[in-house]
């Protein structure tokens, strides 16, 4: 079976994020008030063939710990359908 | 005998000749054999028979994904990962250091600046241990004025590994003059066996007065000096340069 990944790659709480804090200074310029949190981080998107969705889970997380994050800094937040990215 | 130090290159590297230059600087012929230095495309499975590797600056593999995360998985890794397994003396400098962390290699990141800046200038540096290959020859405490020219210096470890690292005297180098947001200044580390180091800053581009400094000759002198393969102790060639 082939399942859809997509994997956010996050900042983890506390890890600088100067991109985050340059976009949100740049917000009001434009007219938007009142925008805070904003944090950048990385969306990567596949198919992967798998028995199952257990199991095209698990080797997303063995991607993540290896390659895909970086866990001294970074997080990573799994999503999985059935079926192959269009 | 003529020391040999392999300097990696990844597809990317673009500092590999300003270290073999310095080699050549520093080190040059003397009664001793001197020292020179080679390149070891990141694709050589073998580094046998270098006394000492660098894996200098630039952006290996395009720095995809994240700096480092990529060349860590080249081909060449697995030798220089046995090479500072048996204490052979592994330098990276500034994405050579990223990519000893990404590898394991050093514990920590580098993660992006504070202040969203490129840095590229020259900032003082101070020697804060000289027990590793890099700072041997090199006097406790004195400031160096080293070139840094990277985006992600800013060196992260989590509060454990930084009590280990302050603890055991693995805080080879140390800004006095914090330009990226490095956590306690960190601008070098080593391994727990004190025979990998990592830092930012850039010796090797500073060893000749037509470049208008000379501070890294020491560091440079530092690793010459420490002869795995001929089990020279540390320092004592330091009358190389």
């Amino acid at each position: 079976m082939k399942f859809e990944v997509r994997v956010e790659v996050r900042l983890r709480p506390g890890i600088a994020d100067p991109q985050g804090a340059t976009i949100e200074k740049a917000l009001p310029a434009l007219g938007f008030q009142g925008v805070e949190s904003m944090r950048v981080g990385k969306v990567m998107r596949f198919t992967v063939e798998a028995v199952d969705e257990a199991a095209a889970r698990a080797e997303a997380e063995a991607m993540c710990e290896r390659l895909l994050a970086n866990p001294v800094i970074e997080d990573a937040e799994i999503e999985i359908k059935a079926g192959a990215l269009r | 005998m003529t020391t040999r130090i392999g300097v990696v290159v990844f597809p990317g590297s673009n500092c590999e000749h300003d270290v073999v230059r310095a080699v050549g600087i520093v080190g040059g012929a003397d009664s001793d054999g001197g020292a020179e230095a080679e390149l070891v495309w990141h694709g050589t499975t073998s580094v046998d028979g270098f006394d000492a590797l660098v894996l200098p600056g630039g952006f290996a593999h395009g720095d995809y994904l994240r700096p480092g995360a990529l060349a860590r998985f080249s081909p060449v890794m697995e030798a220089v990962t046995r090479f500072a397994a048996d204490g052979g003396p592994v330098i990276g400098i500034c994405n050579g250091f990223q990519v000893l962390t990404e590898a394991g290699l050093l514990p920590g990141a580098l993660q992006k600046n504070k202040g969203l800046r490129f840095l590229c200038t020259t900032v003082p540096v101070q020697v804060c241990s000289t027990r590793t290959p890099l700072t041997a020859a090199a006097e406790e405490g004195a400031v160096l004025h080293l070139p840094v020219n990277h985006f992600e210096g800013n060196y992260i470890c989590d509060a454990a590994t930084l009590a280990a690292l302050q603890a055991e005297d693995r805080i080879v180098l140390r800004y006095t003059e914090n330009p990226n947001g490095s956590i306690d200044d960190i601008a070098g580390i080593c391994n727990e066996a004190r025979n990998v180091v990592g830092l930012m800053p850039h010796p090797e581009r500073a060893c000749d007065e037509l470049t208008g400094a000379t501070d890294g000759m020491s560091l440079i002198r530092g690793i010459l000096g420490v002869g795995h393969r001929t089990g020279v102790p540390a320092g004592t060639v330091s009358a190389r340069g």
